[in-house]
């Protein structure tokens, strides 16, 4: 394994065990706060119940985020030091804002779990607001940064080196709009989600179950909105990349050769030599229409570009045609959740929307990880776009594997141990002596 | 002092977040430590005080770390680029103590009770409590030294990774870091708990502690001048180095007397104050230099409209991040960890 490709493969690893826990540290928030909302307008124990445990289940994945979130901001210097000499003075603005945000969050978080007896309702409730919307500022602000390296405006470049840099014009990339808003709604429907569909298998084998039932339905309420909005997200950032990057799209669709009416294509198997996408559907004119609404419209094609400068096409392609499936079939579950509640029915009796939920569950968070591949493999050979090549970028350091390695079994071991821990405190459903706790009064329960 | 530049207030920030890194998380890594060391009748109520103490504002406390990591590579890139290449072996060990530190504290508060379970990802905390400090403590030492360098043409892989950390200075800089973190920990600690024998406890290891650092830190002057020539001139050649080291000096004095008469409220500012000197003495025994003897504040900084940005965004942080500090503060450490106070009406305390 090559010092840049052990370099490269650490940086993928970190980043997609991070992004787990910081989506989760952005949707889990707004779940627990609806419950304990809930809780305080009925009085209903179960929502309060479900808020307690939301909240641990919200601390362990936090605290693994904000140590695994701490080992990345480290490797941007440990192995791209390049990288960070070069673009520090332009990408260290979204970063600032960002540690003012996270930094409130981790106050506000730790105020939350530990204040249940120290602190009025109000305030309590208020410091869970604060977690929410501050979770969901730094999700922002790291997005900004990376949609900087995507379509890197702000500054001239002098003999190598960045020039009358603008650092708020930098912020205000053209990719930034797009795809902070694709992350902030995959976070929300991602968790929804996952949250949903555990509790919706766990139904399927215990009805009437009512735990189960505030959980589910708290859940879709946050989830199910924003599954629907993706697509339409996904839309608007198509057409930037189409505008800004159009190697990256090429790739995304596998499309080689330009062309007026491109199809759009589906599924199949890019063959890199040859230029052909084999065993895959076309729908005619389908990329022209997405990529600038008008299906006659001319694509740029792979063989606009050297070819040192393709990303790896199988690669990108697969992982698009991921992320578009799940998302599709979130959008489409969600729809079908959305009319039966509309039309007043029990969704919780509804066996094959359960099923459907059920299987839902990790979905999102694969549709995630396969988007964060899209977007960062497809911007390969560069670090910033069209500026720096990653190769410029990565560390002299030799015997980069050995660190990779070292930080895979760590992060194995973590994620064990995590899933293992959720099992045990969150998803498994309270006991009968935990039920008598919630169904006596305050006062009584101690006794 | 020369003209203040706005890189130097930049510089000086970030300083302000080292020290607030040293002061808070210091502690927290400090209480890790006497979590691996809790002896006696007591030491499970002693762990326990220490895992409620820490609990709440740790993670907050861990923010100061990136925030000093923020500003670094914002404000100077070209430092934290040398630092993650020629200090990457102690950085990443580092890193994999702090992912330990945190998680193992969290799986150990949300675990399984059961006794076996706790100790085993208690030892993985504490452990990690002790290893990381004295990595911190390495990499500063090997800055002070001067020994953080350009990579030479022809150097050899330790020659450029591995001898600017590995030497008898840093790892007294990291020891001292350890003891010193320990000692903010057992002096943090006193004020804690309503139990006097718990409260006793800790006040032993706060004065050994306190004496561990007063011998770290005369090992550290001693072999300052021959291992790290700038430091030691800067530490013991300025003008302001002879007040600033009996101000230092003072601060532990009063610490140990405070102990020693039980006056714990007062132990713990003289202890804050000692600990901040230690970090500014550093601070300004180095200055003008960020990574000796090349990469200087003005030198290695960003253009002035970055670092106009970064402090106006710190500013517009500190508005919102200060007052939630406080409170965060105010709600947690206002009395003994284990006297919580109940609030009267609306809360039922599941």
């Amino acid at each position: 394994m090559s010092d840049l490709l052990a370099a490269r493969s650490q940086m993928a690893m970190s980043l997609g065990f991070h992004i787990l826990f910081a989506v989760v540290g952005i949707g889990m928030p707004v779940l627990m706060v609806v419950a304990e909302q809930r809780y305080r307008k009925t009085g209903d124990r179960l929502c309060l119940d479900l808020a307690k445990r939301w909240a641990k289940g919200t601390a362990i994945l936090f605290a693994v985020g904000a140590v695994s979130g701490t080992v990345l901001s480290f490797e941007l210097g440990l192995l791209w030091p390049g990288f960070m000499e070069f673009a520090g003075p332009i990408i260290g603005m979204p970063f600032s804002l960002e540690g003012c945000a996270f930094f409130t969050e981790a106050i506000f978080l730790g105020i939350y779990l530990y204040g249940w007896e120290r602190i009025s309702a109000r305030a309590h409730l208020f410091a869970g607001v604060m977690v929410a919307v501050s979770g969901a500022a730094s999700g922002i602000f790291v997005v900004i940064a990376n949609a900087w390296m995507n379509a890197p405006t702000g500054f001239t470049v002098v003999d190598g080196k960045l020039a009358s840099v603008d650092p708020i014009a930098g912020m205000l990339n053209p990719m930034a709009f797009q795809q902070t808003l694709h992350m902030t709604l995959a976070s929300y429907a991602a968790t929804g989600f996952a949250v949903a569909g555990i509790h919706a298998f766990l139904l399927l084998f215990d009805r009437q179950n009512a735990f189960h039932r505030r959980a589910l339905a708290i859940a879709l309420l946050v989830g199910a909105p924003a599954a629907v909005l993706q697509p339409l997200s996904g839309d608007l950032s198509a057409r930037v990349v189409a505008r800004y990057q159009p190697a990256k799209l090429a790739a995304m669709e596998s499309h080689f050769k330009t062309g007026t009416r491109v199809p759009l294509v589906i599924g199949g198997w890019p063959d890199m030599e040859t230029g052909e996408t084999r065993y895959a559907i076309r729908i005619p004119g389908g990329l022209s229409f997405l990529a600038t609404h008008d299906f006659n419209a001319e694509v740029a094609g792979l063989d606009q570009f050297p070819r040192d400068e393709w990303p790896h096409v199988p690669i990108v392609h697969t992982a698009f045609q991921i992320m578009v499936g799940l998302g599709t079939c979130m959008a489409l579950i969600a729809l079908w959740a959305g009319v039966l509640a509309i039309r007043q029915r029990d969704l919780c009796s509804n066996v094959w929307l359960l099923r459907a939920l059920a299987l839902a569950a990790p979905m999102g968070f694969i549709a995630i990880e396969a988007g964060w591949t899209v977007t960062e493999v497809g911007r390969q050979p560069w670090i910033v776009y069209g500026v720096l090549r990653t190769a410029d970028a990565v560390t002299p350091m030799p015997g980069l594997v050995v660190p990779f390695l070292g930080f895979t079994l760590l992060y194995c071991f973590l994620g064990v141990m995590v899933a293992w821990l959720l099992y045990r405190q969150i998803i498994r459903s309270p006991r009968p002596t935990e039920w008598s706790r919630i169904y006596t009064p305050a006062g009584a329960a101690r006794a | 002092m020369p003209d203040v530049t706005l890189a130097g207030v930049i510089a000086a920030l970030l300083a302000l977040s080292l020290n607030a890194y040293v002061l808070f998380a210091g502690a927290d890594f400090g209480g890790g430590v006497w979590d691996l060391l809790a002896t006696g009748p007591r030491r499970g109520r002693q762990r326990e005080i220490i895992g409620h103490a820490i609990g709440p504002i740790w993670e907050a406390n861990h923010v100061w770390l990136i925030l000093a990591i923020v500003i670094t590579f914002s404000c100077f890139p070209p430092v934290f680029a040398r630092l993650g290449t020629v200090l990457h072996i102690p950085l990443t060990l580092m890193l994999v103590g702090i992912v330990l530190r945190g998680s193992a504290f969290t799986f150990r508060s949300y675990d399984d009770e059961r006794d076996t379970v706790q100790r085993r990802w208690g030892r993985i905390f504490a452990g990690a409590s002790l290893v990381t400090p004295v990595l911190l403590g390495v990499c500063i030492g090997a800055i002070a030294a001067g020994r953080v360098r350009r990579l030479g043409r022809n150097a050899t892989f330790s020659e450029s990774f591995v001898d600017p950390w590995l030497t008898p200075f840093s790892l007294a800089v990291g020891l001292m870091t350890l003891t010193l973190f320990a000692h903010l920990a057992a002096v943090f600690l006193t004020l804690e708990s309503t139990d006097r024998d718990i409260v006793e406890d800790f006040r032993t290891r706060a004065l050994w502690s306190g004496a561990a650092v007063f011998a770290a830190a005369f090992g550290t002057l001693v072999i300052a001048p021959e291992q790290a020539p700038l430091m030691g001139v800067g530490l013991l050649g300025s003008t302001w180095a002879v007040p600033f080291h009996l101000a230092t000096g003072a601060a532990a004095t009063a610490t140990l007397a405070a102990l020693w008469w039980r006056r714990y409220h007062l132990a713990r500012v003289a202890v804050g104050a000692q600990v901040s000197l230690i970090v500014w003495g550093w601070a300004l025994a180095q200055y003008p230099f960020l990574i000796p003897p090349d990469l200087t504040v003005d030198g290695a900084a960003s253009p002035d409209v970055t670092l106009r940005l970064v402090l106006i965004a710190l500013g517009l942080g500190a508005v919102v991040l200060l007052p939630s500090l406080l409170y965060l503060f105010r709600v947690f450490k206002a009395a003994p960890s284990d006297s919580v106070r109940r609030v009267p009406k609306g809360e039922p305390g599941v």
